[in-house]
């Protein structure tokens, strides 16, 4: 069909065949090189006036070997940067059920707070008294964590959950240290299904690790708990709900148990969001928990940081807390930087976690999150979460397996591999599969108490409507993969910008940055 | 509520096919009298205009830093972000994707990841660096227990022009890691013997340059007399920018290269989020903390990238990892590397010596003021000057005219006899009228 300027309206011809380009892109999808092999050490994107003469102060230390920065135009670099972009998977894009990492929408209020010069453009080293609304903020923020968690201080400077952990670990020690205990309570138990970062962080600061196996229901035992737990326990951390998407059921029990053998309870509080204004860990019996604001209060998780880890603390570690912290006085809010100082004020700072005061950057998007769900919109949103990842589960049970069970879930649902048994078809083939239908995989692999792991945290931030087409997709995957359908999977991804990456190849011959091109040498004579 | 897509009709059919009720079936492991019956006494729902008027009057009582002359740095300076920074960064596939676990569907944050770590291995005169840490203050607690693991010693030795809040982190886990750690004085002209502090007992030596007083340090000998006693030296800055113009502490020997990298890209925030770079020799990379991302190709032999060397990391190692890293500043890794692409090395060396000009000029006029002794010999951007009087009382005193003249070294260092001593930051952004103001106000103070 013609239109009246002879401008084809409807395909001409057979649109099954697919043509190679001539330049290897395929439409938006763009094949992108690196600035190192686009741009030039001669080039740049910004223009700055040469400094007044003057007589350099830089002793024998100026700089005379070349850096080798490549340089773009200001339109380069955007075209570039753009281009990358176009080759991520973001909240934005689609449905991103990422078990444990709660990926919920970001709201561009949030944004827009942040950049608030009143909040962006200040010094964290200016005069206190010029930054009375940054202190305020951070004592609000203080305040509505406070009262979530019925805990009763906050440490804030934490720069992200695992800062947190270790940050609420140093609490735990310096607590232990006051009592005179420390060269008996040396042990941190930690069950089979957390986060490998609480491990690692107790090992950072030489305690032992002791492993407390999860029972058959995918919770964690109290009584196994007592049998572990005595003289030379430190603490015992636990996340909950846990990482099975199980709420510890037995939690008050668990709490009693470490508190009994003179331990404390830090609770990993990755998955806070699922019980915020349903249950406060304070009235559990913690004695820490971190929160992730990246996680439960919707702060960007930016490929991967920054994240930010404030840790509540009880009533017995509170003195603890580093520095700084925040104290009321007659004047305003004074910021407590100094150890010595804050022993003045009655408290026993084990010491600091970071330069300044934290990620207020952070702090300003979470507290905007906060304001505008107020108390009964967060009530909400934790049980939407739960809600739609029980919804998942109703209607998945019967295709795919359920290791604890098909009974109530958190926030989250946890399938195992037993379903794709002698299909030929493993948990990482059917998260590539999804890719291909456009969604982004769930957590694979974890918790690693359960086989081939599927994690699938859908969050409050999706419509039914959205569930529904997620459902319907993953049915027709699992049936398919059933059906002996195996190529579907077995090469995903088809459709992605790459290909499946070789991962054993780039462990085993790192190459970590870009190397000029080696000029190729005239063939022997 | 504008960001819950459920309907009330929504919630009860799928109550409905879940099989329960009501939805605190859902909740039934919550022991029943720790379930919360009502709301809790916090404010309810907000519009997003409610929102904005509150935050907007808490931001109000802040002064910024565009508002007046401003001269705090003492390791987090106020720079020039071209507007096409932060743009780019609120992209949303790059403000909503998570860390690249699915590298198929992530190659965007994995190639700025992989120009980052050559931006940074570039700049600092290293081989390798890794995908960044919190700041430069966490990642040099995280040197300094990558040099205790390398050396299987125990003992840092902090030079005392290192920024004191970084010692403290750094003492801080150390105290608790059962390492031990010697701080030598402030040392406000870099006089210090740091090389008398080394025997075969120390781990590492942990050098600022520009140190907390802005003065260059000469990091070679320092470095020749680690490597004499089978140390490492661990060399760290605060102003990225410097490295633009002075020689890097690569060149100059150093084993573990640790930053702040906030200056370029990053907005003042406060104090965070910053973004902490961090370099070494390829011989230390498995012992490195951190994400790395490597090169590598797909199923088809097109280059791609992925997360590598992750057999150091808690995800895989649990308590046997490097380090319990699990986030690092993706973001501001982001704004970091878009802004270097930007100036490039042409304008980063511009940058830096608008930079260091303006010091000079600043330094210049303060020398000649009465009562004012200029410090540094040798300086980047940011100069040390001895006042007459309270350094604390003359920055409130100005910063009530509206002037922010740096920070008073007895907030860093309280009880150390530096009560009249001033760090001052000099950046592009200062002028010469607000020098000139910086400097009359200051003669009238004193």
């Amino acid at each position: 069909m013609l239109n009246r300027q002879g401008r084809p309206t409807t395909p001409s011809h057979d649109t099954t065949v697919v043509h190679k380009t001539f330049t290897g892109n395929k439409a938006l999808q763009q094949i992108e090189p690196l600035i190192f092999e686009i741009g030039s050490t001669d080039q740049t994107g910004v223009d700055i006036d040469a400094p007044a003469p003057h007589h350099k102060k830089l002793g024998k230390f100026e700089r005379k070997s070349p850096i080798g920065l490549p340089g773009l135009s200001e339109p380069e670099t955007m075209r570039h940067y753009v281009r990358l972009s176009q080759k991520n998977y973001g909240i934005d894009t689609g449905l991103f059920p990422l078990g444990s990492c709660t990926m919920k929408h970001n709201p561009r209020l949030n944004e827009k707070m942040a950049r608030l010069p009143g909040f962006s453009d200040v010094h964290p080293l200016q005069p206190q008294a010029t930054v009375q609304g940054a202190l305020e903020l951070m004592d609000t923020l203080a305040h509505w964590l406070v009262t979530l968690t019925g805990m009763d201080a906050v440490a804030m400077s934490p720069k992200a959950g695992a800062h947190g952990e270790l940050c609420g670990l140093m609490a735990i020690k310096a607590a232990i240290i006051a009592r005179g205990e420390e060269a008996t309570r040396k042990v941190v138990l930690v069950p089979d299904s957390a986060h490998g970062t609480n491990p690692a962080t107790a090992a950072l600061i030489h305690f032992e690790v002791r492993s407390v196996p999860v029972r058959e229901d995918g919770t964690v035992d109290p009584h196994v708990v007592a049998s572990l737990a005595g003289p030379d326990t430190a603490a015992i951390m636990l996340t909950n709900p846990n990482t099975c998407g199980l709420f510890e059921k037995d939690v008050v029990a668990i709490a009693e148990a470490i508190h009994k053998a003179g331990g404390y309870f830090y609770a990993d509080g990755a998955n806070f969001n699922a019980i915020v204004g349903k249950a406060r860990p304070g009235d559990l019996g913690v004695d820490a928990m971190h929160i992730n604001l990246h996680k439960t209060f919707s702060t960007p998780h930016g490929g991967g940081g920054p994240g930010s880890g404030p840790v509540v603390l009880s009533e017995r570690l509170a003195p603890f807390a580093p520095v700084p912290f925040i104290r009321k006085t007659d004047e305003g809010l004074q910021l407590v930087e100094d150890e010595a100082e804050a022993t003045n004020h009655g408290a026993h700072p084990f010491g600091r976690m970071t330069a300044f005061h934290g990620q207020m950057g952070m702090y300003v998007r979470a507290l905007s999150y906060m304001l505008s769900h107020g108390a009964d919109g967060m009530k909400q949103a934790s049980e939407d979460a739960v809600l739609n990842a029980n919804y998942v589960r109703a209607c998945l049970a019967d295709l795919m397996s359920l290791p604890f069970g098909n009974k109530p879930c958190m926030h989250e649902v946890l399938f195992d591999d037993t379903w794709l048994k002698d299909t030929g078809v493993s948990t990482l083939d059917f998260a590539k599969a999804m890719i291909d239908e456009g969604y982004h995989p769930m957590t694979m692999y974890f918790p690693l108490v359960v086989h081939g792991a599927m994690l699938i945290e859908p969050t409050e931030s999706e419509s039914r409507a959205s569930l529904d087409l997620f459902i319907a997709t993953l049915r027709d995957l699992a049936i398919a993969a059933k059906r002996g359908d195996t190529e579907r999977f077995t090469g995903a991804p088809y459709h992605a910008p790459l290909r499946r990456l070789d991962e054993t190849r780039a462990a085993r011959s790192p190459v970590l940055k870009w190397t000029p091109p080696q000029p190729i040498l005239e063939a022997a004579e | 509520m504008r960001y819950l897509p459920l309907s009330a009709d929504d919630r009860s059919d799928m109550l409905a096919r879940v099989g329960v009720d009501h939805i605190d079936k859902l909740f039934a492991d919550i022991p029943h009298d720790k379930l919360l019956d009502k709301v809790l006494p916090l404010p309810l729902s907000k519009s997003e205009l409610e929102v904005e008027r509150i935050l907007s009057k808490m931001a109000a009582r802040n002064k910024s830093a565009s508002s007046g002359p401003f001269f705090v740095g003492a390791g987090a300076y106020k720079h020039h972000v071209p507007a096409t920074v932060d743009h780019l960064i609120q992209r949303s596939e790059f403000l909503t994707s998570y860390t690249p676990y699915q590298p198929e569907i992530a190659q965007g944050t994995l190639q700025y990841l992989f120009e980052f770590q050559t931006q940074v291995a570039a700049l600092t005169g290293m081989d390798v660096a890794n995908a960044s840490m919190y700041d430069g203050s966490t990642g040099t607690g995280e040197a300094v227990l990558m040099a205790h693991r390398i050396t299987k010693r125990n003992k840092a030795v902090l030079s005392g022009g290192l920024h004191p809040h970084y010692g403290d982190v750094v003492r801080t886990l150390s105290e608790m890691a059962n390492a031990e750690v010697v701080t030598l004085k402030p040392d406000l002209r870099a006089k210090e013997d740091l090389i008398a502090a080394i025997d075969d007992t120390v781990s590492c030596v942990v050098v600022q340059s520009p140190d907390v007083f802005g003065t260059l340090h000469d990091l070679k000998p320092i470095a020749d007399a680690c490597h004499a006693k089978g140390a490492l030296l661990i060399a760290v800055f605060t102003e990225v920018v410097s490295l633009g113009l002075v020689a890097s502490p690569g060149e100059q020997g150093a084993d573990i290269v640790v930053g702040e990298g906030q200056s370029i890209g990053n907005a003042l925030n406060f104090g965070g989020p910053y973004v902490g770079l961090f370099a070494t020799k390829t011989q230390y990379v498995r012992n490195m903390p951190g994400r790395l991302c490597g090169e590598t190709v797909d199923a088809e032999g097109k280059r791609g990238f992925v997360l590598t060397l992750s057999t150091r990391e808690q995800h895989i190692r649990r308590e046997k990892a490097t380090s319990n890293i699990c986030t690092n500043s993706g973001l501001c890794t982001l704004a970091f590397t878009i802004h270097m692409s930007l100036l490039g090395e042409k304008g980063l060396r511009a940058l830096a010596e608008v930079n260091h000009a303006n010091a000079v000029m600043l330094a210049d006029k303060l020398a000649k003021l009465p009562h004012v002794e200029v410090i540094n010999e040798q300086f980047f951007n940011e100069i040390s000057i001895r006042l007459k009087g309270d350094a604390t009382k003359i920055v409130d005193r100005l910063a009530h005219h509206g002037i922010m003249a740096g920070v008073p070294a007895a907030r860093l260092f309280p009880d150390q006899g530096l009560d009249d001593v001033l760090i001052i930051a000099n950046t592009e952004v200062n002028t010469d009228e607000d020098r000139d103001a910086l400097v009359a106000a200051l003669k009238e103070a004193m």
